[in-house]
């Protein structure tokens, strides 16, 4: 139960608490260049969600067997076999959205998000805590990937994974799919997630104070 | 404990660089097979979706047309061609039900206002018109820029226009049958597409053979790789 309990905070940790986009602020490159439309946003979030997770799971079951000196360099080998995978996969698979991910597939590889992953959590724990992080780290990235993409499509295009949802008279706001709408969309969802964190540290405060008088 | 000591004692926790080389070395071997294995997995429909997405394009770029064969510019003739070969820049010819001839598709690229833009336009030599145009691949402006495919009425400006002079993109209506209404803007994108479809007349519309000489649609009975079996 205690165990279960933990995979679950370490899933929520990577989601919502820490989510390496809103509040790490990783992994921004593929983040701001992909993100106009919602579908290239999926495809950008599931083909990052797979590197993630599969290359946590290598690296926290041979971590005893790799040397530190060389685990730079073992965990980009691994990282960037996952990310060949993808890109060959996507290009036979789905090849119109391979095509609009374009270059931004192979760079996966330089995905800070994913190596400080590796480095920071794959090496040093069990290969079911890793597996946890990695949902968590994974599905957070997809999260923000979907939404920043959901909204700039909406604003942008009025449309939703290519649905229309306005009538003929919606004038797009065609900054919203140019690269300042990606910056501007991102500064206004980071603002979102710092208020959210104060409140909660208020919120708190007052318990802790209310706590302390009785 | 003297400082030699210590030291003696971190290099004996240090694996040895035959360890530390066949870490890498595996893990680059493991690696290389893997993605080995995924590339020849994927080959065949990786090709198969490329020569699709060609065939769909000169389908389009040429109206009325069902077959169509590769031709290359041997010592200034034309040929059908089945293999890859190096650094080769094919022409497309068109052919109908009955295999008549029907028009080229013409691949032709050039900068546009974010990076290249590869076109392929159908152009028919009988009377020297362009029928049809296609962007391949390009990076223009979403929303401004991308008009040049997104925008049916600016891609139909090319079903049936002249190339001599050479092509206009003009801003006051179209009035000549060589013009084409430039998008609103997007003025640097459709120039840069009339400016492609004149580089790719210049070269070829000279090179192509007499309207009526065109080369006859040639059925394939062995394919194409069974035939390069047997050459060898």
């Amino acid at each position: 139960m205690a165990k279960e309990q933990l995979a679950y905070d370490e899933f929520m940790k990577g989601l919502w608490r820490e989510n390496p986009v809103f509040v790490q602020v990783l992994g921004l490159c593929p983040l701001l260049a992909v993100t106009n439309s919602a579908i290239n946003g999926l495809a950008m979030g599931l083909a990052s969600f797979f590197v993630l997770l599969g290359s946590s799971i290598l690296v926290s079951l041979f971590k005893s067997y790799i040397p530190k000196q060389v685990r730079i360099s073992c965990f980009i080998i691994i990282i960037a076999t996952f990310v060949t995978v993808v890109d060959y996969t996507l290009a036979a698979a789905l090849p119109v959205i391979h095509k609009e991910l374009g270059a931004f597939i192979p760079l996966i590889v330089a995905n800070c998000l994913i190596l400080g992953r590796m480095e920071a959590f794959a090496s040093r724990n069990t290969l079911r805590m890793s597996v946890a992080d990695a949902f968590g780290m994974g599905a957070g990235f997809l999260f923000a990937l979907v939404s920043l993409g959901a909204v700039r499509e909406i604003l942008g295009v009025g449309e939703l994974f290519g649905i229309a949802l306005f009538g003929a008279n919606f004038e797009p706001w065609v900054i919203m799919i140019l690269p300042p709408g990606g910056f501007i969309t991102l500064g206004v969802m980071l603002l979102y997630f710092n208020w959210l964190e104060e409140k909660k540290n208020k919120i708190d405060k007052q318990l802790a104070t209310e706590d302390g008088v009785n | 404990m003297s400082e030699d000591k210590v030291e003696q004692a971190a290099v004996a926790d240090e694996p040895s660089p035959a360890r530390l080389i066949g870490t890498l070395a595996i893990a680059g071997l493991v690696s290389g097979v893997i993605i080995i294995a995924i590339y020849l997995a994927t080959f065949e429909t990786i090709k198969e979706n490329k020569a699709r997405e060609l065939r769909e394009a000169v389908f389009r770029v040429l109206p009325n047309v069902s077959k169509m064969q590769k031709l290359l510019l041997k010592e200034g003739k034309l040929e059908v061609s089945y293999k890859e070969e190096k650094g080769e820049e094919p022409i497309y010819a068109g052919y109908d039900d009955n295999n008549t001839f029907m028009g080229y598709a013409i691949p032709s690229d050039g900068p546009g206002f974010a990076d290249t833009i590869s076109v392929l336009y159908g152009y028919r030599p009988s009377d020297r018109k362009v029928i049809g145009m296609w962007i391949l691949a390009s990076r223009e402006t979403p929303g401004l820029g991308d008009k040049i495919y997104k925008d049916a009425a600016f891609v139909a400006n090319f079903d049936d226009l002249a190339i001599e002079p050479p092509i206009v993109a003009t801003k006051r209506g179209k009035s000549k049958p060589n013009e084409i209404d430039a998008i609103t803007g997007a003025t640097i994108s459709s120039v840069a597409v009339a400016r492609i479809i004149n580089k790719g007349n210049d070269y070829w519309v000279s090179r192509l053979p007499e309207p009526g000489a065109e080369p006859a649609y040639v059925e394939v009975e062995t394919p194409p790789e069974a035939e390069d079996a047997q050459a060898q």
